[in-house]
Formats: structure tokens, C-alpha cells, sequence
């Protein structure tokens, strides 16, 4: 994990001085709310139905044990004792108080977490692969150019009021579990033919209201050119972008409209005038970066060991093992994906008790690190095998075993209209609905990966449109409604989803899912043929049938 | 951003005017004394546009008091007890419709 | 509305004329961009300074040929929630070499402040009388700058790298 120095420090705590002040001006009457509204966003805070929103970023994913400890401590002591991890790699607390803030973020400051651009018009957390520097077969750690990206785009003088949000994720591996092709930038990194590290570089993906898959805009970006590559793209966008429709105002409108050709060429005519200025960067800036980042002590440990194979007999465990745990570039250890997700519950969200408790074990078992992935689950990247056996009995009593990590109940949802102000319909009842109907562990594993995403609004924070299954919810006539897509992806080969047809109430939803896995089961050639690819191979015809044909 | 006192206002059925309590975000409802009250059944009751328009304007003009108001429909029920009109304020008023992890 | 220049507030010797106003003897003006273009040698030749006052839509590029010849070039922020005269600003000051006063006009509030400096204004119409005021203080909030641009600040990057050298010179 990165660790910060004086220079990152200073200027955490000079951020939460600046914002004290803000809110007691704000308190005081001296701001508006009109003017204020935009400097609590820039600092992570929203209103919600309820009360105010604090979501806190945690950039890449990466997490020590001592800062989640005080991300529990933030949910018991400002907040209501818990917490729920986003598709964006940040935490949001629900209930906290606008008075409060200032000491929840002096609090953070303190273990190096800020709430920095967690919201506004600005660029958001960067985010990586929550597997990133562990997953075998990376290029390299994606996470030194996330920081680096993180740093350049911090209180950034000139792009701090852009048209709309701007979100980054970076990738380093073939698989992409970072999303980069629903992203304003989405990044790959890649290696030339000299073997030099450089990134393909795509732009104007994004969900919401007028979903795109990104477009790769250049081929090869030197990493040394990164940050003017970047800067290049954001001046085009700052001066270009649409400011009279805020649905309009994404980036991703601006490439629609101009063209992939156009826009590439406006932003290689900017590119030319500032890259070879002080954005350039040299190895010794990167290696410091590096240096910076706390890589475990691995020890040399067998890939068998004897606690793995005696454990190997309780099935439970077997169920769990197989589900959960990943390869790990270290062959004596693993990697560990704790599934927030357990049957019935609220997707993505933890207890202040569970936090404390997984930072312990992150201690114990994981060199202090956790992960976040954009999934909404938590990771331990470095398990030794050996340690499996006894990690897997911790969390099963804290109820962090759920083996269902990739299947139907793995499900990715906003927090709706139980919690969201933009929302026009329920998220989270009917995730919980979902897994109860597939709680039965030998069904989910029959079915295989499935992924449904759930979004309570337009805004498809919940990627409904990138879900093997997407449900959105919206509202017609005074009552909740869902419509139903399949066949989206989000990963390498990112596919929005095709609608099945007329919108369903909301009793109605597990029964359409049902049908439709029902159908899939009946339709897939053979057992390893996963959903997406059946919906691929067959369209949304059978499935579509299958669903309307009784109703 | 339009200001909510240009929107074109429809009201056919009773309406109160709420907002969120601008230092801690708790749900209010404007009342008839020109105050906040977190308690629905404090709210005052607006039935035309005229009157829907008077209250918010004084809500709005207390920018420091609670923030983002808005008129939302209630119900009165038989006893006169008023009610929210749709999912969203119900939700409002009596919280999350699911079980919360604490 | 009170200008501050320099760090402090300051009288405004300029007068800002409409599209039609007529032309006065002598004084300092700011000219909107349009009538700027359409009478540039007649404005350009009379005494007394001149500043042009140029909106955030228009290609700041064309303003290039006048930039030795004038004394203030004032960027405008509609609401300050529109960034696009930070970018306009960077351009004349880090691209085509601008040294003249740069001056923020429109919603220009306290929070703004250091952002706007970095870009490289220097003159600031403040919309209210107590941002003003706290101007210096305001200004100095922030030690810690991450990304170059042409204020010239060192940023975070840099400043690291000075550490390291530093402390590789004993070893």
C-alpha cells in the first residue's frame, strides 16, 4: 500500500481546515446553500433522503488495517455503526451530521484517508484492479500510476469545475476488473516493443442516462507522457464540453458528438503544445512513487501445505475455497475475495464490528492490507495457503464466508430509493429477494457466473446496463416498475444490455429472474456455457418468450 | 438549476412543504408558525397553488434553517392525521424499508 | 464590487464600456471582446490604458496578436461552478506568454481563490466585501501543490525529488 509522507499529509489537513471553515460559514449563514453546495460535494457530502451522505474514497482499492479500523470507527462514533462499499472503490456513511464533518474528516486525515472529489464536477477516485500487484500474470502494479494519476488530479487548479464528474480506472492485467470501458478515461496498461511501460488509452465510456463503451483514442501512450496525455484530454473537455444540459455534459457526449476522429485530433493538437513541459515525467519521480508503495516479506511456502489438504475434507470449506479464493502471483499464497453479499442482506455493506474484525485478520493473515472491489466486495490479497483453513472459520463467524463471490447472489446494487434522492425506485429489497430465492449454494454453482446489477434510477450507479441481468428500477404512475436487460458485460469485453421487453412491478422482479435463469439452464449448450455467452449466442428472443409468454 | 420557485406548480390535492434540517440533514416539514418540525403531523397543510407557493417561499427564504425544500404530497387520513403521499415520503418519514445491518 | 490587486483591495482605475457606450478622451477602459476586435487600432491609439474583457466560449487564440498591447485581460466566471477561464487563463499566461494583468471577473468567490491564483490571475473583482477582505489568508491556505502550472510554484513531485537528492548527498 502507499504509504503517505509529510507533503501528502500537509495537505489532507490543509484540505479538512479549509472545509471546517466552509461548514461554519455554511452554518452560520454566510454561505448559501447555493454556494456551498458545490464545496461539500468536492468533499464527498450529498444530501440524501434521510440526512446528509459522506462517501470517502479510498483510492485503488487499497486499504491498511489501521485505516479500515478507522473507517469503523467513523461509522460507530458520526455515523449509525456501519458502512457501504460502492462500485467506485469509496466508502459512504448515510446518517451523518453536517456539523459533524469536519472532525470525521480530521479523524480520517489522520490514517491518510480523504473524502477529496468524492462528488462535484471534477476528477473522482481513481480506481484500479482490486487485485492489482497480486494477481498473477500483471503487467505491473497498475496502483503506482493510480497514485500518481491521484496526485495530479488533486485540487487540480484548472479542471476542478469541469462540465460534469470525470472518472479514471486503470488496468494492468488481461482480465479487466476495473470497469476501464465504462470509464471518462479508461487506462491498459501495456508494454511497447522496446518494453516499455505505456497505456492504450480509451475515452467517452459511461452509464447513466446514455450509456457508451469507451473508445480507444490511442494506441500507445508513453508512460512518461501520461499526465500531459491526460491534461490534453481534460483541456478539450473543459473548454468544450457541454455546460447547457447537465445530461449532456459528460465526456462521453462531447466524443459522441464530434466524432472519435475529431476529438482525437483536438486533443493530439493540445497534446503536442504541452508534452514535452514539466508534466513530463522521468523514472526517478515514478521510482519514488514506488518506493513509497509497502510490498509484503513473502516467505517461500508450499503451494500444498498440509493444513489445506486436511481442511480439504470438510466440504464447507471446499465450497468456500473453490468460490473465493484466487490465484496468487506468490504460489505459497493466495488471494482472498470476501463476499459482502450474505443472503438477505443489504449488497456492499459492512458492520463497524465486521471492519475491526477484518482489519484484525488482514493483520494476522494478510500483511495489514485489504481490498476494494468496484464488485462491492472486500479482498485479502495476501493469504498464505497455509492460513486458509483457520481465515475461512474467522469469517465465517462473522458472516463473511458467503461462497457465492461471481454468482447469482453476488449482486451489484445502488442503495435506491431507500436511501438516494435521485432515486425513483427500490434497490436493495430486491436484491435480497434475489438471494433468497437462489440462496441454495449447488443452484447458484449450477448456474455459474451470473451477474446481476440492480439501479434504482437513470443514473445506473447499481451498472445495471453492464449486468449479465440488469434491472433498473423506475417509476410509473406512482408505482415502482423494472426493466429488465441481459446480456451486458463490463469487463474486456464490455457490452451494454438488450431489454427484454415491458417493465415488471416490483413482486414481480425474482419471479422474472427466475424464468429467465430457467430458461438460460434450459438453453445452454453445455454446462460451462456461461449466461452472457447463451444470451450471446442465442439473443434476447428465447428469454423474452420464456418471461412474456405466461404474463 | 431552476430554483424551485420558478417551477410550474400543479396542486390538486393537499401538499405540505419540507426540506432537510440544514445542520444535521434530518427530514422537516415546514409549519404554519414559520418554523421547522421534524414530526409530519406538525406540517402545514397548503390545498391551491397559491398557498403552495406562499409557504415555500418562506421556506426557501431560510436558507440557514433547512435546505432543498420542496411541496410533497400528503394524505389526510379519516382522523385528520396526515400522511405521506407517495413511497418516497413515506420513506422519508419512517426511514428504510429493509432491515438495517446494525 | 471590490477589486483586489496585489493581494489587496485596491481602487479599479478602469471603467467597463458596453458594446456601445461611447468612447471617453482619455481614463482606463475594459472593452468587451467584440467591439475590442472590431476597433482594435482606434481603441489601441488613444491614451490611457486598455483591457479587454473576453467570455469564456470565445478561442482565447485570437486574442494573441493585441497581448503586448494590453494592460488587463479580464476572464469571466459566469457562476463559479463554470471552469473554463481557468483554462483560458493557463493558456495566456503558460502558452502565449501573456504578462499583463489577468483579472477574474463574474462570480468570484473566496473558495475559488487559490485555484485562480495558481492559474495565474492577479487581479480579482470580488463579489462580496468579507472575501475580499480575507483574501491574503484565504491565499495562503495551501502549502502543498501537486500538479505544475505557470505560477511557478514548486509542486509535491518536485519538492520529493529535492528531498531525495539532498539526503542522497551524505551517503
Amino acid at each position: 500500500m502507499y504509504a503517505y509522507d509529510e507533503i501528502d499529509r500537509t495537505l489532507v489537513n490543509e484540505r479538512v481546515s479549509e472545509f471546517r471553515d466552509q461548514v461554519q460559514r455554511r452554518l452560520s449563514g454566510e454561505l448559501t446553500e447555493d454556494e456551498f453546495k458545490m464545496l461539500r460535494l468536492q468533499n464527498g457530502v450529498y444530501l440524501q433522503l434521510h440526512a446528509y451522505m459522506f462517501r470517502v474514497a479510498i483510492p485503488y482499492g487499497t486499504l491498511a488495517s489501521n485505516q479500515l479500523r478507522q473507517l469503523a470507527h467513523v461509522a460507530r462514533k458520526y455515523d449509525r455503526g456501519y458502512g457501504h462499499f460502492t462500485t467506485r472503490q469509496n466508502i459512504q456513511f448515510n446518517w451523518i451530521k453536517l456539523s459533524d464533518l469536519p472532525d470525521a474528516l480530521a479523524d480520517l486525515a489522520e490514517v491518510g484517508i480523504h473524502a477529496m472529489q468524492t462528488s462535484g464536477n471534477n476528477m473522482r477516485n481513481v480506481t484500479s484492479d482490486q487485485w492489482a500487484g497480486v494477481a498473477p500474470g500483471e503487467i505491473e502494479d497498475p496502483r503506482i500510476w493510480s497514485e500518481l494519476i491521484r496526485q495530479h488530479t488533486t485540487l487540480h487548479p484548472e479542471f476542478s469545475f469541469l462540465p460534469r464528474k470525470f472518472k479514471i480506472a486503470i488496468t494492468a492485467s488481461d482480465h479487466d476488473r476495473a470497469a476501464i470501458k465504462v470509464h471518462d478515461i479508461g487506462l491498459r496498461l501495456i508494454k511497447n516493443e522496446k518494453g516499455e511501460t505505456g497505456f492504450e488509452v480509451l475515452v467517452g465510456g459511461g452509464l447513466g442516462r446514455t450509456p457508451f463503451i469507451g473508445k480507444t483514442i490511442k494506441h500507445f501512450v508513453h508512460g512518461r507522457d501520461l499526465l500531459s496525455y491526460i491534461e490534453a484530454i481534460l483541456r478539450v473537455y473543459n473548454q468544450y464540453g457541454r455546460r447547457d444540459n447537465i445530461y449532456k455534459a459528460r465526456i462521453k457526449i462531447l466524443v459522441h458528438e464530434l466524432g472519435i476522429e475529431k476529438f482525437s485530433r483536438e486533443v493530439e493538437e493540445e497534446w503536442q503544445h504541452i508534452r514535452n513541459s514539466s508534466l513530463q515525467i522521468d523514472d526517478e519521480v515514478i521510482e519514488d512513487i514506488r518506493s513509497r508503495f509497502i510490498y509484503p516479506a513473502y516467505e517461500k511456502l508450499p503451494h500444498m501445505p498440509d493444513e489445506l489438504r486436511q481442511a480439504a475434507a470438510d466440504p464447507d470449506f471446499e465450497a468456500w475455497r473453490k468460490n473465493s479464493v484466487a490465484a496468487h502471483k506468490n504460489p505459497g499464497y493466495s488471494i482472498v475475495t470476501i463476499s459482502l453479499k450474505p443472503i438477505g442482506a443489504p449488497p456492499g455493506d459492512a458492520t463497524a464490528e465486521q471492519m475491526d474484525a477484518l482489519a484484525d485478520l488482514a493483520d494476522k493473515y494478510s500483511f495489514g492490507e485489504i481490498r476494494v472491489g468496484h464488485e462491492q466486495n472486500l479482498a485479502l490479497p495476501h493469504v498464505a495457503k497455509r492460513d486458509l483453513p483457520a481465515l475461512w472459520k474467522a469469517l465465517d463467524k462473522l458472516g463473511l464466508a458467503t461462497p457465492n463471490v461471481n454468482l447469482i447472489t453476488d449482486i451489484i446494487a445502488c442503495p435506491g430509493l431507500d436511501y438516494c434522492s435521485l432515486a425513483n425506485a427500490r434497490s436493495i429489497p430486491i436484491a435480497q429477494e434475489l438471494t433468497r430465492r437462489f440462496a441454495n449454494h449447488e443452484l447458484a454453482n449450477l448456474i455459474g457466473r451470473l451477474h446481476i446489477n440492480i439501479s434504482g434510477c437513470i443514473n445506473a450507479c447499481g451498472h445495471h446496463h453492464v449486468g449479465h441481468i440488469g434491472i433498473l428500477g423506475v417509476e410509473k404512475n406512482g408505482e415502482e416498475v423494472y426493466q429488465i436487460t441481459i446480456g451486458g458485460r463490463a469487463d474486456e469485453s464490455a457490452a451494454l444490455g438488450n431489454l427484454i421487453g415491458p417493465g415488471v412491478k416490483f413482486d414481480e422482479v425474482a419471479d422474472v429472474i427466475e424464468d429467465i435463469v430457467e430458461a438460460y439452464l434450459a438453453l445452454r449448450e453445455r454446462p460451462e456455457e456461461l449466461f452472457v455467452d447463451t444470451v450471446k449466442r442465442l439473443g434476447v428472443e428465447p428469454f423474452k418468450e420464456r418471461v412474456y409468454a405466461t404474463r | 438549476m431552476t430554483s424551485p420557485l420558478q417551477k410550474k406548480l400543479k396542486i390538486s390535492d393537499s401538499s405540505v412543504v419540507t426540506a432537510n434540517r440544514t445542520w444535521d440533514g434530518v427530514v422537516v416539514y415546514r409549519t404554519a408558525a414559520k418554523g421547522w418540525s421534524a414530526d409530519l403531523a406538525d406540517a402545514a397543510i397548503v390545498r391551491n397553488s397559491d398557498e403552495a407557493k406562499a409557504l415555500l417561499a418562506e421556506a426557501v427564504a431560510d436558507d440557514v434553517g433547512a435546505i432543498g425544500p420542496y411541496i410533497a404530497p400528503v394524505q389526510i387520513g379519516e382522523d385528520g392525521k396526515i400522511l405521506p403521499g407517495n413511497l418516497r415520503e413515506q420513506i422519508r418519514r419512517d426511514g428504510v424499508t429493509i432491515d438495517l445491518p446494525v | 464590487m471590490p477589486l483586489v490587486n496585489g493581494g489587496k483591495i485596491a481602487d479599479d482605475s478602469f471603467v467597463k464600456l458596453a458594446v456601445d457606450t461611447p468612447l471617453p478622451e482619455d481614463g482606463d477602459i475594459l472593452v468587451p471582446a467584440e467591439r475590442f476586435l472590431g476597433e482594435a487600432d482606434a481603441l489601441l491609439k488613444r491614451a490611457g490604458k486598455i483591457g479587454v474583457i473576453w467570455p469564456n466560449n470565445r478561442d482565447i487564440a485570437e486574442l494573441v496578436p493585441y497581448l503586448g498591447k494590453l494592460a488587463t485581460v479580464a476572464l469571466v466566471f459566469p457562476s463559479f461552478r463554470d471552469g473554463r477561464a481557468y483554462s483560458q487563463a493557463r493558456l495566456l499566461r503558460e502558452r502565449y506568454g501573456y504578462r499583463g494583468d489577468l483579472r477574474a471577473t463574474g462570480q468570484v468567490l473566496r473558495d475559488q481563490f487559490v485555484f485562480m491564483l495558481r492559474a495565474g490571475f492577479e487581479s480579482f473583482e470580488v463579489k462580496k466585501q468579507a472575501d475580499a477582505e480575507a483574501f491574503m489568508q484565504t491565499a495562503k491556505r495551501y502549502s502543498v501543490f501537486y500538479q505544475p502550472t505557470g505560477d511557478g510554484r514548486i509542486t509535491a513531485l518536485h519538492r520529493r525529488m529535492q528531498l531525495r537528492h539532498s539526503e542522497g548527498v551524505g551517503t
